[in-house]
């Protein structure tokens, strides 16, 4: 039996409904570690607040308000059990970067001291390494790096050549966005919690294709974005135990977080998560998260990692066939392959994709391991989902034999 | 004049400025005026070296970092305006920009520079097109402005 049916699935979705081309093909969307489709649901969701219960939350004493305070509350509910977390647990912010940079701010540069530590590795997204380098230059505490295995990969034994009392951050992403391996988190907060160390995990590319559980790995915070799991874009939250969230200052202040201040600068603040939650939220957005999350749980999480990985199996299968294609994650096991066409730049072989309506990124992806790494300058990624088919894998693989003759897209 | 538009002439073209570059070194003597200049949708990163003698253009180089479409551009940009007088290669620069973007243009003046006349079909890639001809009229019109 079929674990997900794809051609089923692409019915809620309007970009496929839509029937939508590019360069005057059919569209095949591999392009989905950057962001994704929305189904109908959210589309609905989002347009349910602008046509039928438009107000704005907090403090209402009017049914419509009191009504959108309620639903943010819901939607609070079904993001916290989505990764078995409390509701209080769950801050809503602007996406993964936002989220990164809430704790940076808020709790690094709160509570780091110019002996301390944070550890990242060379595998992540600019958006896990620039708020700690800003860390680093409000506290004065030392950026060092996990070194990864001769693949990419960060492995536990690794962290515990490095780590020490004076590590205080381990920031790493669950799923790295360029290679794809997934770690094990799990062990890695183990290690870092015997040296006193909290982890704060990027989950921007894993929590949209697996199941994700805090309580089970004991990660102290997580971040990720909605547009990544068919959700809207400008959304996303911030996971964080609570006693930590306790501990973080708000990066913005404003309405929305306080309870109470007065003219000679006293100010309480609300408790968490309200306290990160300044200013008018992105309504629209938490209701389209909500009905994202409610359509990924119908589908299930573990259907989703599982047909994701029969069908990079399938494209793996196919792909190795092809003797120009150097693959350079084989061994990674999420939906991400990243690879070159022999004897063709990155970016000139995703312009010859993109003349084949196919949709890859070519680039360094905003991380710089691959020089180190991969000994390439620049790679193309592809990235699965659930919606994508044999098919979309097929039309890849055929255009990839053709790879050679990437100036076809400025001659055809 | 131009050189005729045969597709698989044009592909000859990009591929050999791309695979042999004859103006990709980075010049030593401090004569030569440099621009950096990268690009953040490519991996393009590169430095454009720029030599005049009495208002005339003497060499023009390029390096660093490249995908085809740039090096190919630059390489035949260097190629294009040595000998060339200041305005003479504003000139150039002004008639390459206008094909790109698919204005009307003098293609008397741009020789091999006409096989990125289709650009436009990728529009990505239109900064990788320009890129070393975007640095090359920064330091053209830098001159213009110490006048």
């Amino acid at each position: 039996m079929k674990i997900i049916d794809p051609y089923k699935l692409r019915n809620d979705f309007p970009m496929f409904q839509n029937k939508v081309k590019m360069q005057g093909r059919p569209l095949i969307f591999l392009d989905n570690a950057s962001t994704t489709f929305k189904p109908y649901a959210v589309l609905k969701a989002v347009n349910e607040y602008f046509e039928t219960s438009t107000a704005n939350s907090h403090r209402g004493d009017y049914d419509l308000c009191y009504n959108v305070d309620l639903k943010i509350d819901e939607a609070r509910q079904t993001l916290a059990n989505f990764i078995h977390a409390d509701k209080r647990e769950i801050v809503f912010t602007s996406g993964t970067s936002m989220s990164i940079n809430l704790i940076a701010y808020g709790y690094g540069a709160k509570h780091l001291t110019k002996d301390d530590e944070i550890l990242i590795t060379q595998a992540e997204h600019a958006s896990n390494v620039l708020p700690w380098f800003k860390v680093g230059e409000m506290t004065g505490c030392k950026i060092n790096y996990i070194p990864l295995n001769d693949q990419g990969k960060l492995v536990a034994e690794n962290l515990k050549k490095v780590i020490s009392k004076k590590t205080k951050i381990v920031a790493v992403a669950h799923v790295t966005n360029v290679l794809g391996f997934i770690i094990d988190i799990k062990e890695i907060v183990k290690i870092a919690h015997e040296y006193g160390a909290i982890v704060v995990c990027d989950g921007a590319q894993s929590v949209p294709h697996m199941p994700t559980d805090v309580k089970d790995s004991d990660v102290d915070f997580l971040s990720f974005s909605g547009h990544k799991m068919v959700g809207p874009t400008g959304i996303g939250v911030l996971y964080g135990k609570y006693a930590l969230l306790e501990k973080t200052a708000p990066f913005m202040t404003g309405g929305g977080m306080n309870a109470k201040f007065d003219m000679c600068g006293d100010v309480t603040y609300l408790n968490p998560p309200s306290k990160f939650e300044a200013g008018t939220q992105n309504i629209e957005g938490i209701f389209g998260l909500k009905a994202a999350v409610d359509y990924l749980q119908n589908i299930g999480m573990e259907n989703i990692r599982a047909y994701e990985d029969e069908l990079r199996a399938y494209a793996l299968g196919k792909l190795k066939k092809n003797a120009k294609v150097v693959i350079y994650n084989e061994t990674a096991d999420s939906g991400i392959i990243t690879f070159n066409v022999k004897g063709v730049f990155a970016q000139d072989e995703a312009t010859y994709l993109n003349s084949q309506g196919i949709a890859c990124r070519s680039g360094q992806h905003c991380a710089k391991i691959l020089l180190d790494y991969l000994g390439e300058v620049a790679t193309v990624r592809a990235s699965l989902y659930f919606y994508n088919t044999k098919e979309d894998v097929d039309a890849f693989v055929s255009a990839l034999e053709k790879g050679g003759d990437f100036l076809d897209a400025y001659f055809a | 004049m131009p050189i005729l538009l045969d597709p698989q002439m044009m592909r000859a073209i990009i591929m050999d400025h791309y695979e042999k570059p004859r103006n990709k070194r980075t010049p030593t003597d401090p004569n030569y005026k440099m621009m950096h200049i990268d690009s953040p949708n490519c991996i393009d990163d590169i430095q454009v070296f720029l030599r005049e003698e009495n208002g005339v253009i003497v060499d023009c180089a390029f390096d660093g970092v490249a995908c085809t479409i740039s090096t190919a551009s630059t390489d035949i940009m260097t190629e294009l305006v040595v000998g060339k007088t200041t305005s003479e290669a504003l000139y150039i620069i002004e008639q390459y920009q206008k094909m790109i973007h698919e204005q009307p243009f003098d293609d008397s003046v741009l020789d091999e520079a006409i096989v990125f006349i289709n650009t436009h079909r990728q529009a990505a890639r239109i900064k990788c097109a320009t890129i070393g001809w975007d640095a090359l009229e920064e330091l053209l019109d830098h001159r213009h402005e110490k006048k």
